[in-house]
């Protein structure tokens, strides 16, 4: 494989690290987050100012982004998990557009111009690139499909389902909503920023435009291609939109009509996701597809 | 402790200008069938929701086996001992009739994060709701998408999960309306069955005779307010409750 082929696919792995965060916000506790990308900003830019400005290695760096991004999940979804659906959509969005524009107009965060100067990820005394970068990816992005797959067997993981099914009759069994969706939506933000610190190493440079409404548009995307509270679908649906460019590179300019096309096409005829229940795939595999429990 | 699963002590719950429940005092004995009748828009569902921690009361005092619980979140309320149905069932529609159960026997691991992390298809689980299927006659369904069920079934479904709580009340919100002769003898012998195990249960109940049958006694309401209380017996003559029922001169009618 060439250079450009190991970036593409490091790319992709990224986000699909980041599409199984959505996934267990979305799919599994069934609260709609369109400003996901704020949470991937988030760990990029406390990765790539713990690294620069602080001096700590990637490494060191690692567990305290993850903890970061997860505490601003927890205290942004305290006010907004209390929405139902439209208002928790929106105010997600919003939450986008903040954290966009605190990196982009406050000085500490480098503003307009971004940050850059972020070192690369070092193990085994050399430093890793190409191919060793996108392993080490692959590796994160196997930690996370387990612990997705962990939070599906787990208690909390059935109270977030049945969250998702309806809320009353839920509550009326235990299960508090708030404490359940605010679990999901750490679980989901920490993966999140997991996935903007190996993004922030990866690029060297960061600024707050990659982290826009957009992006998050793009991971919902992956999600509701691949199957929406299915285990594989955010990583094969991240695999199919990243790939498509490179395969239809002689349509560069209507990339975009074409992913529209691809959604539209979804929701008319696999609204379940290609992994969703009932989709033609489960049809092909049998049940193996790890749907919706 | 007193002797009384539940007591309501002049509960009220206004929505604006609407006295949905006004003034409302009852008191349940542990192990009776407590029928909750009325017409139309009396605010039995409302007083369950009360009951149940889904409204909190405008006014008055709700106490659950000797503790004081009003304003309380429905969680809470499950958790010291309250199990319902709903008069619209409310399936976990993607899930299994199975799964279902599950959820509700989750009940004492959702009180903490640390125990909520534990595992829950485990045999012990599956074992235990398939139990609680076979009680109210629905295991051989128990692979099915609740969604999927026609309505005496969710009905059913509604049940077990309730059941599968372990309450020390039990409330039934019409969970026999809309069934067929067959299935209501055979859930009334289940709710029986379920007060000789030493668990209360209140319902709500249109079918006069169902209501009359499994109650030991009843409350009626009218408009918010309390209308009458006592036996079957007498609040069948009571003339107050011929005519919220029948309107004026339904008395004479009625016998």
């Amino acid at each position: 494989m060439n250079e450009y082929s190991i970036t593409i696919l490091t790319f992709i792995s990224i986000q699909a690290i980041v599409a199984c965060g959505l996934n267990v916000i979305v799919g599994y506790a069934g609260q709609v987050s369109l400003g996901h990308a704020a949470f991937f900003g988030i760990g990029a830019y406390s990765s790539a100012l713990l690294t620069t400005k602080a001096g700590l290695t990637f490494w060191g760096a690692l567990p305290l982004v993850i903890l970061i991004t997860g505490a601003i999940g927890l205290v942004l979804g305290m006010p907004s998990l209390r929405l139902r659906e439209d208002f928790l959509a929106v105010t997600t969005i919003g939450i986008n557009f903040i954290v966009e524009s605190i990196f982009l107009y406050i000085p500490f965060f480098g503003g307009a111009l971004g940050l850059g100067g972020i070192p690369s990820i070092a193990a085994f005394g050399t430093r890793l690139r190409g191919a060793n970068y996108f392993y080490l990816c692959l590796a994160f992005l196997a930690a996370v499909v387990f612990i997705s797959r962990r939070f599906t067997k787990s208690w909390a993981g059935l109270a977030c389902f049945a969250l998702r099914e309806e809320e009353t009759a839920a509550s009326s069994m235990g299960v508090s909503p708030i404490r359940f969706k605010l679990m999901a939506f750490v679980i989901g933000t920490a993966m999140a920023g997991l996935g903007g610190a190996l993004y922030a190493h990866l690029m060297r440079f960061i600024s707050a435009t990659d982290f826009g409404f957009t992006m998050s548009v793009s991971m919902m995307a992956s999600v509701v291609l691949g199957g929406v509270g299915t285990l594989w679908g955010p990583v094969l649906g991240a695999l199919i939109l990243g790939l498509l460019p490179e395969i239809f590179r002689p349509l560069v300019d209507y990339r975009m009509l074409l992913n529209a096309a691809i959604l539209l096409m979804m929701i008319r005829f696999q609204p379940a996701g290609l992994l969703g229940e009932g989709s033609f795939l489960r049809g092909l595999f049998g049940r193996r597809g790890g749907g919706r429990p | 402790m007193s002797g009384y699963i539940l007591e309501l002590d002049g509960v009220c719950r206004y929505f604006g200008g609407l006295k949905a429940v006004d003034d409302v005092s009852f008191r349940m004995k542990k192990g009776e069938i407590l029928g909750l009748i009325g017409p139309n828009g009396a605010g039995k569902t409302t007083c369950f929701n009360l009951i149940s921690g889904v409204y909190s009361p405008t006014r008055g005092r709700i106490t659950l086996d000797g503790v004081s619980t009003g304003g309380l979140p429905p969680y809470k309320m499950a958790a010291l001992g309250v199990g319902r149905t709903f008069q619209v069932v409310k399936p976990f529609t993607s899930l299994s009739v199975l799964n279902n159960v599950q959820v509700a026997l989750g009940l004492d691991r959702y009180g903490g994060v640390g125990r909520s992390l534990s595992t829950w298809n485990t045999k012990a689980s599956s074992d235990e709701a398939m139990e609680i299927l076979e009680e109210v006659g629905i295991a051989s369904l128990a692979h099915t998408p609740s969604g999927q069920l026609p309505l005496g079934n969710q009905r059913r479904l509604e049940l077990a999960r309730a059941l599968a709580l372990k309450p020390k009340l039990l409330l039934l919100d019409e969970t026999f309306s809309g069934l067929r002769h067959e299935e209501i003898s055979l859930l009334s012998r289940l709710v029986r069955a379920v007060r000789e195990k030493g668990i209360s249960v209140l319902l709500i109940e249109h079918n006069m005779k169902v209501a009359m049958g499994l109650s030991d006694r009843l409350v009626v309401l009218n408009r918010g307010r309390m209308l009458a209380e006592g036996s079957p017996g007498e609040v069948r003559s009571d003339p107050k409750v011929i005519e919220a029922y029948l309107g004026k001169g339904g008395a004479g009618d009625a016998s």
